[in-house]
Parts: structure tokens; C-alpha cells; sequence
């Protein structure tokens, strides 16, 4: 008798069916798909994409020329050369970050003790040229006037956890 | 227009009748590649549907929104038709060009004696059902030349593969037919179709059942159509037979027979077992109402519906194993049409059924 069973189960393709049915199910759900440029994915205060360097609201540059974010990036992709400013402070006279190495782990953000570099929201970006992958301090800095809106709001809105 | 009439019954009748039929070959013809175009978007909506994706819904005409996607088509068309036709240097040349027409060919040429309506079939000929045995079988020769003309191991692999699960099927399809013609009493498919007169329950799956479910799986497995699609596989041999053609020759001469193909398999099977042109509400309602009219838009409606059943059966079943599909061509499919052909010549001889005369 289980043996007729299971032979009217092949035979009927009961569980052929039974596949379909789900795919069948399936074509009228709801799909998933978010409509990419039209629609987003929320982010999140914390997310790590294209870096900027800060600068305090009186217009100073935040970053000392510490060097921890050179030293603490696992891809090597920092490079820094300081020299002593016309006030005598010691400032960057070179902060570069290719693009191409990083790994956006942000722990040259966490290494910062003056928060001056940090990783913005922002990760819809491109090169069209060759060269561009490096970021400079200018566009870095010019990346940091531009968002700096954003990029304080995401600050504070992490800092109860830092 | 008095003019065009005048020159019109100038030329001979011979002539006229040619004519004429050319002009319904050429609107067939191109019937079926418009819809080809069409089946292949509905083919990646569907799918998408079922996987919960949208499919494409991008490319539109004049930048209508309620048309998003429907363009899409045709830009892979012309696509296909701007890139290269690369020729393997050691390919077997004047085969490799030829193949593709031998799958090509017979993919429309089947068209012919299928009944679309009641007075319309472009070659009304007896021995159809035959015809187009020998036409469908034909497809895999291209196939195989395919695969042996590239002069790839994957080629070859796929066209093997083809090749053996071809044979298998095609003798199950043929036996699934065997039924079929027994029970209309001709090789004529406009008869097949007068054979099955008289309703939803009068038409042949009701009686052929088990030979409807062997045909339209031997239909997938002619189609090459997953869950058969071991000759293309994409995954185990590349892209099968067809891993060495691009460009147009790809697109107009690979793509568009198979979809034409599984059209033919849909109007087939509609024809066969589910009245072609009939109505499914002959003999429940009132004569002259117009849901009873026989016609077109029914065969129509059949074929599309069978159409998305393929689509349906690729979104949902992996590819059978190699030696699964011989064991189930060979060993349950072949047996089963016997078995149903010799209870449907028992049922005959009692008397029992509709073919009882």
C-alpha cells in the first residue's frame, strides 16, 4: 500500500505541483526590489564612504599632524608630510588618501583624537581620470566645507556611544 | 483604388493565389518573431515576478512611464545586432554559418499547418501532424552541427547532450502524437481540431491526460528549455552548443528559434489537447453567443497560457541531472504513453469515450 501511494504521488507529480504553487504564490507578492536611484536604503549615522577632512567653525583646520591615522590604516592607503605653520603650529602640508587601497575600515576616523578626518555618508562617487582616485587635502577639505552639515549631525548623533 | 483593382485582376490566377499566400506567410512570420520579441521580456518579468524582482523596467518608449520596460526588447536587439560576429579561426566555417539556419528554418516553417481560426491555415495539408514530426526533429541536427562546427569542447559536450536527450523525447512526443491521431482519425491538424468539437470536457486532455502531461514535458525537453536546458547549462558547459556564436548570428539564429519554438510547442499543445480555435464554452451556452464563437483569439489566449507555463516551470525547477533526464525519457515517459495508448485502444474497442465511432 505505500508503494501505491508513493507511485500515485510520482505518477500525479504532486510535488511538481506543489513547487509551482510557491513560485505561483510568489508572482503576486509584494516584490523587494527597491528602485535604485529613484529609491534608497536607509543608512545609517555610522556608515563609511568617501572621507573628508574638518575644519573648526572658526575656520582653523582641525587636523594636527598627529600621524595615527597613517600609522593605524591596515591598507596603507594615507600618506602625510607635516612641516611647522607660519603660526607655529605643526600642520599637514600633505594628506593624501588613495582611494584604490582603502578598505573603509574607518579607523584612521577612530584614530583621530580631533576628529578631523572623518568618513561621510556619501557613496555615490566616481573618476573619470586617472589620478583622481587620490584625494588630496584640498578636496578632502573641500569635501568637508561642503558636508560639514551632515557630517556634525552624524557626529552627534553617535556620540552618546563613543 | 479602381486602378489597383484593375491590375490586380490583371495578373493570372495562378499568380494571385501565390501572392496572396506569400503575403500571409511573410504577416505569419512576422507574427511570431513580434511575439518572440515580446515572450522573451515576458520570459524576464515573470521570472522576476516569481523571484520577487520587478525585471527590467527601465527602457520605455518616448519617456512614457506606463510603458517602462516594454522597449526592452528591442534595444537587446539592436544591441545584438551592433556587435561583432567573431568566426573561431578553427572552426569548420561554412558549417558554423550553416547550422544556425538548419535551427532557424524549421522553427517557422512548422507554422504552416497550424490551424489559427477556422478557415485560416497556410498549408492545409493531410499528412500534418507528420510534417511537423519531421520538421521539429530537424532542429537538432542544427544543433549538433552547431557543436561540432565550433570546434569547442563545450560546444561539443552540449551538442552531445542534445543529441541524446533530442532522441529520447522526441520518441515519447511521438507516442504522446500516436494518441492524439487515434483519436481524431487524422493527420490533419484542422481536423484534429473538428475532432475535439463540443466543449471544455470534450477536447482530448480529458481522455489523453497522461499523453498531454508526456507531450508538454517532452515539449520542454525539445525546446531545450529548463528544466531540460543540459545542452546549453550554463552553469556546467558554459553556454552549451552555443558558447562560440555572437552578435546577430547569435541573436536571430539561437534565440529566436528557441522562442519560436516554444511557441510552436504551446500552439501545439493547444491544438492537440486543447482545441486550438475552439471556444471552451461550445455546447454550455447558447449558440450564438459570442464567448461560444470559435475563433482565433481562443487559440490565442491557449498558447499564451501554456507560454507562461514554460516560463513558470523555468522559474521554479532546477536543471534535471544528465542521467535523470535519460531515465526519464526512456524509462517513465515512453511507458507511460504505451500504457495510456493501449487503455485509450481498449477504451475504443469497448466503446467507451468520444472516439467510440
Amino acid at each position: 500500500m505505500p508503494r501505491l501511494k508513493s507511485l500515485l504521488r510520482t505518477f500525479l507529480l504532486t510535488e511538481m505541483l506543489a513547487g509551482m504553487r510557491v513560485t505561483l504564490r510568489n508572482l503576486f507578492r509584494r516584490k523587494i526590489t527597491l528602485h535604485y536611484p529613484e529609491e534608497k536604503t536607509p543608512q545609517s549615522p555610522r556608515f563609511r564612504g568617501l572621507h573628508a577632512l574638518r575644519r573648526y567653525p572658526n575656520g582653523q583646520e582641525r587636523c594636527i599632524g598627529c600621524k595615527l591615522c597613517e600609522i593605524v590604516c591596515p591598507a596603507l592607503a594615507i600618506t602625510i608630510d607635516t612641516a611647522e605653520s607660519a603660526d607655529g603650529t605643526r600642520r599637514t602640508t600633505r594628506y593624501d588618501i588613495d582611494l584604490f587601497k582603502c578598505i573603509y575600515c574607518g579607523f584612521c576616523e577612530e584614530a583621530c583624537p580631533v576628529d578631523a578626518i572623518v568618513e561621510t555618508r556619501i557613496l555615490e562617487y566616481h573618476m573619470e581620470n586617472r589620478g583622481e582616485n587620490i584625494m588630496t587635502k584640498e578636496r578632502l577639505l573641500a569635501n568637508g566645507e561642503r558636508h560639514e552639515a551632515m557630517i556634525a549631525a552624524d557626529r552627534a548623533a553617535d556620540a552618546r556611544y563613543r | 483604388m479602381q486602378w489597383l483593382i484593375a491590375q490586380w485582376e490583371l495578373i493570372p490566377p495562378e499568380l494571385q493565389a501565390l501572392i496572396i499566400v506569400t503575403l500571409q506567410i511573410v504577416g505569419v512570420m512576422l507574427a511570431v518573431i513580434v511575439i518572440v520579441a515580446f515572450l522573451t521580456l515576458a520570459e524576464r518579468k515573470v521570472i522576476g515576478y516569481m523571484q520577487l524582482r520587478y525585471g527590467p523596467n527601465r527602457v520605455t518608449f518616448f519617456g512614457l512611464r506606463l510603458l517602462r520596460g516594454v522597449a526592452q526588447p528591442f534595444a537587446d536587439v539592436v544591441k545584438l545586432l551592433l556587435k561583432e560576429i567573431i568566426i573561431p579561426g578553427v572552426s569548420s566555417r561554412f558549417l558554423f554559418l550553416l547550422a544556425p539556419l538548419i535551427v532557424l528554418v524549421p522553427a517557422l516553417a512548422a507554422w504552416a499547418v497550424i490551424p489559427f481560426a477556422p478557415e485560416f491555415v497556410l498549408a492545409d495539408v493531410d499528412a500534418g501532424l507528420l510534417f511537423l514530426l519531421a520538421l521539429t526533429s530537424m532542429g537538432v541536427y542544427g544543433v549538433i552541427i552547431a557543436g561540432w562546427a565550433s570546434n569547442s569542447k563545450y560546444a561539443f559536450l552540449g551538442s552531445m547532450r542534445s543529441a541524446a536527450q533530442m532522441v529520447a523525447y522526441e520518441i515519447a512526443m511521438g507516442f504522446a502524437l500516436v494518441g492524439v491521431l487515434m483519436a481524431a482519425g487524422s493527420l490533419n491538424l484542422g481536423a484534429i481540431v473538428r475532432a475535439q468539437m463540443g466543449g471544455f470536457l470534450s477536447w482530448n486532455w480529458f481522455w489523453l491526460f497522461p499523453l498531454f502531461v508526456v507531450y508538454f514535458i517532452a515539449g520542454l525537453a525539445e525546446t531545450n528549455r529548463a528544466p531540460f536546458d543540459v545542452a546549453e547549462g550554463e552553469s556546467e558547459i558554459v553556454a552549451g552548443f552555443h558558447v562560440e556564436y555572437s552578435g546577430a548570428a547569435f541573436a536571430t539564429l539561437f534565440a529566436l528559434p528557441e522562442y519560436a519554438n516554444m511557441i510552436l510547442i504551446s500552439a501545439l499543445t493547444a491544438t492537440l489537447f486543447f482545441g486550438g480555435w475552439l471556444s471552451p464554452l461550445q455546447g454550455y451556452l447558447p449558440d450564438g453567443n459570442w464567448l461560444a464563437l470559435s475563433g482565433f483569439h481562443w487559440l490565442f489566449l491557449k498558447t499564451g497560457f501554456f507560454l507562461f507555463v514554460f516560463l513558470w516551470v523555468r522559474a521554479t525547477f532546477p536543471r534535471y541531472r544528465y542521467d535523470q533526464i535519460m531515465r526519464l525519457g526512456w524509462k517513465v515517459l515512453i511507458p507511460v504513453t504505451l500504457v495510456w495508448i493501449a487503455v485509450e485502444a481498449l477504451l475504443a474497442w469497448l466503446r467507451i469515450g468520444p472516439w467510440a465511432a
